[in-house]
């Protein structure tokens, strides 16, 4: 069923750009045209293209913030929410935790 | 003589309705929606929308490019690895994790759920948080983490309290509504347990589900932990999804910041959800088996709608098994479920589902 929902009118999770603007729904409780907003503006496309897979799947390689076909050298997993914490300008706990631990500060510019 | 529309009924079966049958049980539904919310009906426009979404002759419909809609869920791994009686599990024997990256990447999904399954108590947790660390490094959308007041679980035979059903019958309802007081304060002392764990190890999101399954005092104990996490872990966020469209009554006269919980439909249970400092909220309304598609997705739609243009937060319906028009059967038709998905993005204004 989730599949028949994503086909109907689901963004495409890392497909396409949905974790992103899932996540501004979670850390600033942003309503979805906001949130597409915002979104669209850090990537510097529109907010139909946040659904586009031939525009988000380059994008996400370029930026290294996770793609749903699986690359060797690319980033995955908590390599890229290093990047969409840092893109986004919003603190993901799992990244913080894991900064702690490895002894890390913020990442340089 | 009319064209027939090929639609279902509320438990899955195919049934043909005319065009004016389908239309008249759009109409009828909305005025129920609305005489029992106090709420407005769909306009002529939005009926006529709906109706054209439920009559389209295609067996999968979607929303256009740009309208597209974020989710997330209850059920993830569990729907992989578990059987049916665990949301529609299928049985696949493989890890949580695994089952979390198969949502993830090859579900396409937004978000991806883990839970307390296993989970017997508090000193077997340690390896469910070692799940979910090592989760964390291999995943990339947000993850939430499910679970709820369960209520049921503190009551005798399972738990240590009277089970206020026993008590009911025999006519002692104060005894009832003690007992309910007291499971409820053992309720928010685990769940707010829990939530501190699962925040100490960066789980993105708690996803307090089926909330008011037992009534109000299960409401209460959700609300209430809600305020208290807020305070103790503000970076983790909270999804409130409900259990039904309407929170029974099983204390009566429990209250949540002044206002009575027992009677309030979607759009009231917002509103104090808002109040508590709920992130996302999921709305349910009720299917019943026995009216057509049509009917119980107009039911849907009048209320969602409403409840979306009033809410300041992400609205995102919860669109399972027999909840929000999808039909009440083990595999819901996915005709059905991607009306319920088109219908929801576009006239009901949801944020997500």
């Amino acid at each position: 069923m989730p599949i028949a929902h994503g086909i109907a009118a689901g963004m495409g999770g890392i497909r396409t750009a949905g974790d992103l603007v899932m996540r501004m729904q979670l850390s600033r409780r942003m309503r979805l045209p906001e949130a597409k907003k915002y979104v669209a503006e850090k990537l510097k496309v529109s907010s139909a293209d946040l659904s586009d897979e031939y525009i988000m799947r380059n994008l996400r390689s370029e930026l290294g913030i996770g793609t749903v076909t699986s690359l060797v050298g690319g980033s995955n997993g908590m390599a890229a929410k290093f990047r969409i914490a840092e893109l986004l300008g919003i603190e993901i706990s799992s990244v913080n935790k894991f900064k702690e631990k490895a002894g890390l500060g913020d990442l340089p510019d | 003589m009319q064209e027939e529309i090929l639609t279902r009924m509320g438990d899955g079966q195919l049934v043909k309705m005319s065009s004016t049958q389908v239309k008249e049980d759009i109409a009828a539904a909305t005025w129920d929606a609305a005489d029992r919310g106090k709420i407005p009906e769909l306009t002529k426009a939005e009926q006529e929308h709906l109706f054209e979404i439920i009559a389209d002759k295609n067996r999968v419909v979607s929303v256009s490019h740009g309208e597209e809609v974020v989710l997330t869920d209850d059920v993830s791994y569990i729907r992989l690895n578990q059987d049916e009686g665990a949301s529609g599990g299928m049985g696949i024997p493989i890890s949580p994790t695994i089952a979390m990256l198969i949502h993830e990447r090859a579900f396409a999904q937004d978000s991806a759920v883990l839970g307390a399954t296993g989970f017997t108590g508090k000193a077997e947790f340690n390896w469910k948080l070692q799940e979910i660390e090592l989760t964390h490094l291999l995943l990339t959308v947000p993850m939430l983490y499910v679970s709820g007041p369960n209520m049921l679980t503190f009551y005798k035979p399972t738990g240590r309290f009277d089970n206020p059903s026993d008590l009911l019958p025999l006519g002692k309802i104060n005894e009832a509504r003690q007992v309910q007081e007291e499971a409820a304060a053992a309720s928010i002392e685990d769940l707010v347990w829990l939530s501190r764990h699962l925040a100490d190890v960066g789980v993105d999101c708690l996803n307090l589900d089926t909330i008011a399954a037992h009534g109000d005092t299960d409401f209460f104990v959700a609300l209430t932990a809600v305020q208290k996490l807020k305070k103790l872990v503000p970076e983790m966020a909270i999804e409130m999804g409900m259990a039904s469209e309407f929170v029974m009554g099983m204390h009566g006269q429990i209250t949540f910041n002044g206002k009575r919980l027992a009677g309030m439909y979607p759009h009231d249970q917002l509103k104090i959800a808002e109040e508590a400092g709920v992130d996302i909220f999921g709305p349910v309304i009720n299917v019943n088996r026995s009216r057509s598609f049509p009917w119980n997705l107009s039911r849907v739609v009048t209320f969602v709608k409403y409840t979306s243009e009033i809410s300041n937060i992400p609205i995102h319906p919860n669109v399972g098994v027999a909840v929000c028009g999808v039909p009440m059967c083990s595999v819901p038709p996915i005709d059905c479920v991607s009306r319920v998905a088109k219908a929801l993005a576009q006239i009901g204004k949801a944020d997500g589902l």
